[in-house]
């Protein structure tokens, strides 16, 4: 045997990685992270990153194209596209949050007791399920923005309102899997309150496909958010919002394509930046032996 | 259970569902401050006609007996009269249903002709370069609102490269083909997406079964074994898939319409909102829940039929 051939014998072969950090290291992982801190970072801190005031006229800068000085270009009143861009993450970053997270809360809570306790609630909860779903989501959640008024706050309510039935559905399977589980007859027979049992013990076991959901649901929340603004019933203008930044440049779609242009990309990046990250965590928290 | 049973079952089903359906949509109304009589009635209507109205929907009586009246009055076909449009809500909307009809199912054949031989390209090349490609492609699509898809391509192929009409509906067939090209691909490529992603994941279960690799050991071709066995399993997962993927779709629909001025329910509903036209609102709002759970009836015969295992458990 030569030197080499010792020597590449000996050689320790390339650490096996856990699965888990596997995932976290895949490219459309560390791509969705990216994108998803830098969204936070700039919807936190957007005067520290937008180069102009975002509502400030200038009428000698009007429908500029981009250039080094306005890189995503002017609007018909010389806001500088980029800085309403930027101004707008704290707006639409804020929507993926608020039009999830009551809705989650709410769905997890009810869908947990539902499955649970079963009778007479599961039946009635089931009914509930049925005609959510017989309405086109956008047709209800739009129906009662018309009751309450446009603008975010009652875009919130309303896609609450419908929400919260999809979050409570998925929790009911997943604690209706669990249940069937030894470890919940064990805490029956232990004696736990029934309160103790679902919170304490069902429910975190039932987590990680409600966080998948959660991601994959807060992408979807700033498509509808955006829709919205877009349709006049979000977001009110002057505020800056993806939406109503694309709304705004619609009659100058063809000589300034810019205004209209830019604020997509900013909404299609995060989107893209929740469902990656949502895909991966899946893989991540994903608990061991199943694939 | 026979198929007769079967559908007299799935049939009976729906008329709970319905009823809550009534509920949720009486209750909307009901949900604005004041008098729903004003809410109901032309801005500029009289006290006389406004009692007339109280009396129609049962105003002066039990919160009850009124559900009861706006029950017996929907199905007589009244839903009142658009304040909008002055005409009755059920004309109007009776007038746009085929725009909207037509759209959708155009949308559908668009998004399978699409998502269709994709996902089969991506499924026999699980993981290669081709399927990544086209994984990623679809991942961007569903990252894209659908409203900003239309305005791409309203921009670029309607306004600037002049190949398609920027909007409205057309007389004739081959017209409404026409016209509606790019608002039907607008919500194609939206459904595709989702489609794509299941179809790919069904074809690939597929060809892992037991009795594909049975007809491919009997020694059948590639291509038969594709076209007959992996196609018609395969076409059962996708055909559930659009039928539940229908609200979303007629969601997406009405965005489209919208964006490219068709004139059909969507345009309507938005319309109807922006002028506070609320029997216009109650009268779409039940249109669309009806759409849906007839597709969703039309989605169960199918998988049946497509699918013995269904009709006989």
């Amino acid at each position: 045997m030569t030197q080499l051939d010792t020597l590449q014998a000996t050689t320790p072969q390339k650490p096996k990685l856990h699965p888990r950090v596997k995932a976290l290291l895949r490219p459309g992982f560390l791509l969705g992270f990216f994108i998803l801190s830098s969204s936070i970072i700039l919807a936190v801190f957007p005067g520290a990153f937008a180069p102009y005031d975002p509502n400030a006229f200038d009428f000698t800068a009007i429908k500029q194209p981009p250039s080094w000085a306005h890189p995503f270009g002017t609007d018909n009143l010389g806001r500088d596209t980029l800085s309403r861009v930027i101004w707008a993450y704290q707006v639409d970053m804020q929507i993926a949050f608020f039009a999830t997270f009551f809705a989650m809360v709410i769905g997890v809570i009810v869908g947990s007791l539902v499955a649970y306790h079963g009778g007479i609630a599961d039946v009635l909860f089931g009914r509930v399920v049925d005609v959510t779903i017989t309405f086109p989501f956008l047709v209800l959640v739009i129906a009662v923005v018309a009751v309450l008024g446009p603008g975010l706050n009652n875009m919130y309510v309303a896609v609450t309102l419908v929400q919260w039935v999809y979050y409570a559905r998925l929790t009911r399977a997943e604690i209706m899997t669990q249940m069937t589980n030894d470890y919940a007859s064990a805490g029956r027979v232990m004696g736990y309150s029934s309160p103790r049992i679902i919170f304490r013990h069902l429910l975190p076991n039932a987590m990680t496909p409600l966080i998948t959901f959660w991601m994959t649901d807060m992408a979807l929340a700033i498509l509808l958010g955006s829709s919205l603004g877009y349709l006049g019933l979000g977001a009110q203008p002057p505020q800056a919002e993806w939406g109503v930044l694309i709304a705004e440049g619609r009659n100058f779609i063809t000589t300034a394509w810019w205004m209209s242009l830019m604020p997509g990309i900013a909404i299609v990046l995060t989107g893209l930046g929740f469902s990656l990250v949502g895909d991966s965590l899946a893989d991540v928290l994903r608990p061991r032996g199943a694939s | 259970m026979s198929s007769l049973s079967y559908l007299v079952s799935r049939l009976l089903q729906i008329i709970p569902t319905f009823l809550l359906v009534m509920v949720v949509i009486f209750l909307l109304v009901r949900m604005l401050p004041g008098d729903p009589a004003i809410a109901m009635a032309d801005a500029k209507a009289t006290e006389a006609q406004l009692e007339l109205i109280r009396q129609k929907l049962g105003l002066n009586e039990p919160f009850f007996m009124q559900f009861f009246y706006f029950v017996k009055n929907t199905l007589s076909g009244d839903m009142g009269t658009s304040i909008l449009l002055k005409a009755p809500v059920l004309d109007v909307i009776i007038e746009r249903i085929p725009v909207t009809a037509f759209l959708t199912l155009y949308a559908v054949g668009l998004s399978i002709l699409i998502a269709g031989p994709l996902a089969f390209v991506a499924a026999l090349n699980k993981n290669g370069m081709l399927d990544i490609a086209i994984r990623s492609g679809f991942q961007v699509g569903l990252s894209t609102p659908v409203f900003y898809i239309g305005l791409l391509l309203l921009t670029f192929l309607a306004a600037s490269l002049r190949l398609f009409p920027v909007g409205g509906y057309g007389t004739t067939f081959l017209e409404h083909l026409h016209h509606l090209m790019l608002p039907a691909l607008t919500v194609a490529l939206y459904t595709s997406a989702i489609i794509m992603r299941n179809l790919r994941s069904a074809v690939i279960e597929v060809l892992d079964a037991e009795y594909v690799q049975f007809a491919r050991s009997k020694g059948l071709s590639r291509s038969v074994v594709l076209g007959r066995h992996v196609l018609r399993n395969a076409m059962i997962s996708t055909v559930t898939l659009l039928g539940l993927s229908i609200g979303s779709l007629m969601s997406g629909t009405l965005v489209t319409e919208t964006v490219f001025a068709v004139p059909g329910l969507g345009r309507l509903m938005l319309e109807a909102i922006f002028a506070r036209d609320y029997p216009l609102i109650q009268g779409l709002t039940l249109t669309f829940a009806v759409m849906v759970s007839l597709v969703f009836l039309f989605t169960d015969m199918v998988q049946a039929w497509l699918d013995p295992r269904l009709r006989l458990s």
